[in-house]
């Protein structure tokens, strides 16, 4: 039977976790229908119709789907899961807030978070924070699956898939949005950008991580991430946030300034491809996973590298 | 109005987690054990609500061993007023627990269930939403933000983009994320106190859960290694480096 792939967008544009949770959909079965739920969602649909893996786009639009509301999006999903054995989606916020509520309505356990498809009920996923793997089986006839997308490289363009219209369900009005503060900027997003450069605690303040750090991100065109510990001094934002229960990157390159390398931060950015620390304690645990190592202030080094670029 | 609080005991976040030799899981003997960080967070905020008279009574609940007993003993000694234990030596999916969840709110009658957004040892990030499901409420996950009002709560949830309000009918399940407070320390008369307030026992059968896993574990290992890379002495080297050696600039 065919896989479902609920996509992660705002409307007017596919975010690039849907290629990359489709690549995972298509090893676990070539049959994969993507689900655009929105209002006035076409635009994101017919991205979704280009990606190379995808069969059908399927297309709900209802204003109580606009903000990706739990309930209104489960009813919906449920409403189509009878013709499907896996219901997939990026493990983004709105796959994490909804894919549980899914799989409790059809009583099947989930398998969270997947780096990597073994067979088509058998899934790697890390637990403890990443400092161990669990494979695990299915033994559910549906089974349903949120993707750990950056285990996973994006799907290409290049398909032409049919979009078709289904219904949204009753919503069952249980809740309503009341408002969004999304961080705008020009910068590449965390999850899709190819460099990153982190600032943690040391950075002191949110004008210094500001001065500091976003000039280097400018010359690199990299996204900027940060440690729990800065996102709580309010030096950046919450969505900056790496690590077990932030976000999850593996970029080419990850920078980090200032961080100390605990287990929770490492979760979030250890399958970098390339990972340089600059902090001034030279046993910060964070020289252990990196592979370039500067023992420095990074208030000299960063102006300095800022210039070398 | 009640408040219902799940804690699970986990692994301490600060314990180095070993893989068992033989791929049968991870190493918990003589292990330091707390209450998920999560949920320290989520019997603050019900404290809070209490003494800011917007709540009665907080009730914690925990599904685990006889040692879970600790746990909720914590909770107690924050300020919780009840306690129920459902004692059982299975490790228990989200799923099974959120049905044993589900049985103790039919119970209770809690206005609202404040959970952790994950427990730090599964990373699973399901329960509440799948607790939530099973009742037929409103989810509002990864809180930064609880505003209680007249028959419904304001939640500011942390998404990927920055932030979302949502309002949600009451009665209904919130998640909490690591920004929503800062937990208190339990004082030493509040430990000695709690050891005195009413912890009830209970099992999953009593609740007719069958909390046989669904998941079957085949193996546990350990994640492929990263090794220390090298000390550069300046930028100019790093730069270098980065240019020549790694190619990634
Ligand atoms: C349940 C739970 C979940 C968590 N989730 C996350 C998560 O998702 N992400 C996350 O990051 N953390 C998370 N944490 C927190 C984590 O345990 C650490 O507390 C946090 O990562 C520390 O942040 P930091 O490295 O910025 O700060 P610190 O540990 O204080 O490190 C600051 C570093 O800066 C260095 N330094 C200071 N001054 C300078 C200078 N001038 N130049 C260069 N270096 C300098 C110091 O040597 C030090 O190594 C979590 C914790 C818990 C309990
Ligand atoms: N065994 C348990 N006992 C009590 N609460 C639990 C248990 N398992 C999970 N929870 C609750 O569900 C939250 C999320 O857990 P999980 O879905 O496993 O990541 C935790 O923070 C707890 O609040």
């Amino acid at each position: 039977m065919a896989i479902l792939l609920l996509a992660d967008h705002d409307n007017a544009h596919l975010s690039d976790q849907t290629a990359k949770a489709l690549t995972a959909a298509t090893k676990i079965g070539s049959d994969v229908h993507i689900l655009v739920a929105g209002a006035g969602a076409r635009a994101a649909a017919e991205q979704a119709a280009k990606l190379a893996g995808a069969s059908k786009v399927l297309v709900a639009e209802d204003a109580s789907l606009e903000n990706n509301l739990a309930e209104p999006l489960a009813a919906l999903i449920v409403s189509l899961a009878g013709s499907y054995d896996t219901i997939v989606a990026a493990a983004t916020s709105v796959g994490k807030n909804v894919l549980p509520r899914v799989a409790a309505l059809l009583d099947v356990a989930q398998v969270s978070e997947i780096v990597e498809v073994v067979a088509p009920d058998t899934f790697k996923r890390p637990i403890y924070a990443g400092n161990a793997i669990q494979t695990v089986q299915s033994t559910d006839a549906k089974k349903v699956i949120t993707v750990r997308t950056a285990s996973f490289a994006a799907a290409s363009e290049g398909g032409s898939a049919a979009i078709e219209t289904v219904a949204a369900a009753a919503d069952p009005g249980l809740s309503t949005h009341v408002g969004d503060a999304l961080s705008s900027s020009d910068r590449p997003e965390l999850t899709s950008a190819k460099i990153i450069i982190s600032g943690g605690r040391a950075l002191g303040s949110a004008e210094k991580f500001k001065e500091v750090i976003l000039p280097v991100a400018d010359k690199l065109g990299a996204a900027v991430g940060a440690s729990r510990a800065a996102v709580d001094a309010g030096y950046a934002p919450n969505d900056w946030q790496v690590g077990q229960t932030g976000k999850v990157v593996a970029p080419q390159l990850y920078i980090a300034c200032g961080i100390s390398g605990a287990i929770q931060h490492l979760a979030g950015m250890k399958d970098s491809k390339v990972i340089v620390a600059i902090n001034k304690d030279e046993e910060a645990p964070i020289f252990q996973v990196a592979d370039y190592g500067l023992v420095a202030d990074l208030f000299e080094a960063l102006p300095e590298l800022e210039k070398a670029l | 109005m009640k408040i219902l609080v799940p804690v699970k005991r986990v692994v301490d976040y600060n314990v180095k987690i070993r893989v068992k030799a033989d791929g049968s899981g991870v190493e918990l003997a003589n292990v330091k054990m707390s209450m998920n960080p999560f949920d320290e967070i989520s019997v603050e905020e019900a404290l809070r609500l209490k003494e800011a008279g917007k709540a009665a009574e907080v009730v914690v609940v925990s599904i685990g061993p006889a040692k879970a007993e600790e746990t909720l003993r914590t909770a107690l000694a924050m300020g919780a007023d009840r306690a129920v234990l459902i004692e059982t030596d299975d490790a228990v999916e989200p799923l099974a627990v959120a049905k044993i969840l589900k049985g103790v709110a039919e119970a209770e009658q809690p206005g609202l269930i404040i959970v952790g957004k994950q427990a730090i040892d599964d990373d699973s990030n399901q329960t509440g939403q799948m607790l939530s499901a099973l009742l037929g409420w409103a989810q509002g996950t990864f809180a930064s933000k609880i505003e209680l009002g007249d028959g419904s709560a304001k939640v500011t949830r942390e998404v990927d983009g920055g932030l979302q309000t949502i309002e949600i009918k009451l009665p209904a399940v919130v998640t909490t994320d690591l920004r929503l407070n800062e937990p208190r320390y339990a004082s030493l008369p509040n430990i000695m106190k709690a050891k005195k307030k009413p912890l009830d026992k209970k099992t999953p059968g009593d609740f007719g859960v069958d909390t046989a896993p669904r998941l079957k574990v085949l193996k546990t290992e350990e994640p492929s290694g990263r090794k220390a890379g090298v000390k550069v002495k300046s930028v100019a080297e790093l730069v270098e480096k980065l240019k020549s050696e790694a190619g990634v600039l």
